[in-house]
């Protein structure tokens, strides 16, 4: 069987435990949540498999050892990876404190991801490596990054969740930051999703798809009323999550999740993110950089986005030792590195151009 | 208040720089800045950057050749060697050195201060307590307490007052200075980048097949003197098998000093050459200028019953299959040979991207066959007749493109990479321990108060601790 098969099983098998995972939230029935966790687990390591085996393809088409035919050389490939790191580190959360409640969140996250990388037509080809990804820090330095987005992707939700359940007043600062963050998270996402069904046939690759369509259904369409009435939905999709944000406190509330746990949760996966991604992705990647081009640093749009990706956590860390920094402040620094994050990891690939072109083909 | 007034301007000058303030407030200047830097291309020719402003802000050509204007004047256009850039550089290796020293006496005195013991109502305060009283006397309590603490890793000691004994122990004080290795690791880091700015370069060489070189060439023409020759053998392309991906790209070079061969190493992408502290990288290729027909054609020919002999040729060149009554006469040369929906030849790329020849094959004045031979397909080579002749390389029209790098500074970039990640290990998975263990004897029973605190990762600790505590009532248990 082929590694494609077990991809689309774990994406079945997420679908479903976010099912069991919304269940167990509204009846709170054991036997549902073990069910949940279950077929998550079963989805991982459905999705191990899949990954061990396209690593096997890889390898065999190759033609190289073990090391260097790892499949983290494409947007597609990473995609995955990604969502495998996901899964892990909420299971391990799940474990270790108890709490089934984020299950309702990570796994549609994850469920969508693998459906949009299907739908969306992303190249699943397995391509030879071209020679400047021939090296043996290709592994250790992509596996690390990603191990650390995936960390900061936890911190990023988590610091969001403090900041709503400790917000009360709508004329607060942090309550403005989360309405207005989370508002333009999924206006951004809705509207890249109108570019993808408007354009879909127009397209040949994704790069092409993100360089050329971004917004040009909506903010930058060609019509000047369409463009408006986009901003104009947009403010008041903005406005309502501002209006009715009380909700959303509610819901997190009913979860049995301490603001504690959550800013503990936001510091240990930025503490545990912060050193890995800085050996991983910062010195690893000078080492391979100094190897292949004969620079260890060049200020390339990827190299400098990871460095403000490494200043905000670095802020984030510091400014938890400033007084009066604790609790909201440093939860609003988390939620804007995560932002630096996903530009570092995909805004640099598909809007700037570098050395490190290789993840959009 | 007083104390206040007594400060100097030194002081005051210190305090700022001493302060996690002017660190948050590098963090965000170098980020901020940074951020417009990937935006305008650095060292980009103008157009580009007026095109890239055109269309992320949908301005006119004219506003945005206006903007690129105050940006370049600003420096933003090679904003990395910007005297603000460094600026903001030095003052954050400044805010670094002097926030660690501000810091460092009082947390140096931490780590050399040694634990003692302490009353046990200091221990009711501590963060992770944990109280056990164990039925009956207990003689040897003492020596299970010491030994659970010896498995936990802590080589405990012992104080006695009253009625009660003490165990104290402590570990991994020396992590406190975690932070500060990390912040040196990042000075380090700074000095060996100066170090390449001030006295290393970086250069490039395009050294066509068969050539040799005393010099490499900075940005504007400026020759570099090596110290030595440097040759290149040969250069090729390997791809993937019936493919058009490139596999690697190659170059088999040759290093000499006072006409002495002295290196050889075939360098691909990400596998250099180093001699005396200068780098060859692979970094591109290309044909030599006005070389057509200046090259080598060298081919190897396999008679039917197993001789094979190498030659080199040039087109009209007739030659001889060694051991048969074969010759082959080279009638043409194509660089990057390819063939129409009718089927013939043409050539589609002046780059060497599928060389081949066509050969026409007499035997005794008759003609008996001709054809292409590819370079890239070595099966085109095998003739009818179970002769065969190879096309191995057209040599000599190519040349490699290397960068040439002499960084002394790398030696302690890497240093402070590796003092990083100590720094970083122990700042974030250590953490220092201690943890007080006293035993009273009251009314015939045993009471034992154990109180313990860590700087960082405290739940993890308490977890220990609380293992420990079962420990030591299993190991009273089975003492009976």
């Amino acid at each position: 069987m082929s590694s494609s098969f077990f991809f689309g099983l774990a994406t079945i098998a997420y679908i479903f435990a976010m099912i069991l995972y919304i269940s167990y939230l509204a009846f709170r029935k054991n036997a549902v949540g073990m069910a949940a966790t279950a077929v998550t687990i079963a989805g991982f390591v459905s999705q191990t498999l899949a990954i061990l085996l396209r690593w096997a393809e890889f390898k065999e088409i190759g033609g190289m050892g073990w090391l260097r035919a790892v499949p983290l050389t494409n947007l597609y490939e990473s995609l995955i990876f990604f969502v495998w790191c996901l899964i892990i580190a909420y299971l391990i959360i799940e474990f270790k404190y108890r709490n089934r409640s984020f299950g309702a969140f990570i796994t549609p996250v994850a469920a969508l991801a693998l459906a949009f990388i299907d739908i969306s037509g992303m190249s699943k080809n397995i391509q030879p490596l071209v020679p400047a990804l021939q090296s043996n820090w290709l592994l250790a330095h992509v596996m690390m990054s990603f191990i650390a987005y995936a960390l900061f992707a936890v911190s990023f939700s988590t610091g969001l969740m403090y900041l709503i359940v400790r917000s009360d007043e709508r004329t607060e600062g942090s309550y403005i930051f989360w309405t207005v963050t989370l508002g333009i998270f999924i206006v951004t996402l809705a509207a890249m999703g109108i570019d993808y069904l408007t354009f879909k046939m127009a397209v040949k690759s994704q790069e092409e798809f993100i360089k050329g369509y971004l917004f040009r259904a909506t903010f930058r369409n060609a019509s000047t009323v369409i463009s408006l009435v986009s901003v104009a939905v947009s403010a008041l999709f903005i406005f309502l999550v501002w209006r009715y944000g009380g909700v959303m406190k509610k819901i997190i509330t009913s979860f049995n999740i301490s603001a504690e746990t959550l800013d503990e949760l936001t510091y240990k996966s930025i503490a545990i993110g912060f050193p890995i991604f800085t050996l991983g992705g910062l010195i690893f990647g000078a080492i391979w950089a100094d190897q292949a081009w004969g620079k260890y640093w060049t200020w390339d749009p990827k190299e400098t986005w990871s460095l403000i990706t490494w200043f905000f956590y670095a802020f984030y860390l510091h400014s938890r030792l400033m007084r009066g920094w604790k609790g909201r402040k440093v939860a609003a620094v988390a939620v804007l590195g995560f932002v630096a994050v996903i530009f570092t990891y995909l805004g640099v690939n598909l809007l700037l151009s570098g050395l490190h072109s290789y993840g959009s083909q | 208040m007083t104390e206040e007034k007594k400060k100097t301007i030194f002081d005051r000058i210190w305090d700022v720089f001493a302060s996690v303030k002017l660190a948050i407030v590098i963090f965000s200047l170098i980020a901020a800045t940074s951020v417009v830097g990937t935006i305008i291309e650095q060292q980009a020719d103008p157009e580009k950057n007026i095109k890239v402003l055109v269309k992320m802000f949908g301005i006119g050509h004219g506003a945005a050749h206006s903007i690129l204007g105050v940006l370049d004047s600003l420096g933003f256009t090679d904003m990395y060697h910007a005297w603000w850039f460094l600026a903001f550089l030095l003052t954050f290796a400044a805010n670094l050195i002097i926030c660690s020293l501000d810091r460092l006496p009082r947390v140096w005195k931490l780590v050399q201060e040694k634990i003692r013991p302490i009353p046990a109502s200091y221990v009711e305060k501590m963060s992770i307590k944990h109280s056990i009283t164990l039925q009956g006397k207990e003689p040897r309590l003492k020596d299970t307490a010491a030994a659970a603490l010896k498995s936990a890793g802590f080589k405990p000691a012992e104080a006695t007052e009253g009625q009660s004994v003490q165990l104290y122990a402590e570990k991994g004080n020396f992590t406190r200075l975690g932070v500060y290795i990390t912040h040196l690791s990042i000075l380090v880091i700074l000095a060996g980048a100066i170090i390449g700015i001030f006295f290393g370069y970086n250069a490039f060489l395009n050294l066509p097949e068969g050539e040799t070189s005393s010099v490499s060439y900075k940005d504007r023409g400026t020759e570099v003197p090596l110290g030595f020759d440097i040759r290149c053998d040969n250069f090729e392309v390997e791809y993937y098998p019936n493919t058009e991906m490139p596999k690697a790209y190659k170059s088999w070079l040759t290093v000499l000093k006072n006409g002495q061969e002295v290196m050889k190493k075939a360098i691909v992408v990400n596998d250099p050459l180093t001699y005396q502290g200068i780098t060859f990288y692979q970094s591109s290729f290309g044909m030599v200028p006005n070389s057509a027909g200046r090259g080598v054609l060298i081919l190897k020919t396999h008679s039917k019953d197993g001789r094979s002999e190498q030659l080199n040729l040039k087109v009209g060149d007739t030659f001889i299959v060694s051991g048969t009554a074969l010759t082959g006469t080279i009638r043409d040369f194509s660089p990057a040979l390819s063939f129409d929906q009718a089927g013939r030849a043409f050539t589609y790329a002046e780059e060497m991207s599928n060389p081949a020849i066509f050969i026409d094959f007499d035997e005794n004045g008759a003609r008996k066959f001709s054809g292409w031979i590819l370079k890239r397909f070595p099966n085109t080579g095998a003739l009818p007749d179970g002769n065969k002749v190879e096309f191995l390389d057209y040599w000599g029209v190519q040349y490699t493109g290397m960068q040439v790098r002499k960084d002394p500074g790398v030696f302690l970039v890497y240093l402070g990479c590796i003092i990083m990640s100590i720094g970083l290990y122990m700042t974030f998975f250590m953490s220092h321990r201690r943890v007080w263990l006293t035993m009273t004897e009251e009314k015939g029973n045993m009471n034992v108060l154990i109180g313990a605190s860590a700087n960082r990762n405290r739940v993890s600790f308490e977890r220990k601790i609380e293992k420990l505590a079962s420990a030591m009532s299993a190991g009273h248990k089975g003492g009976k």
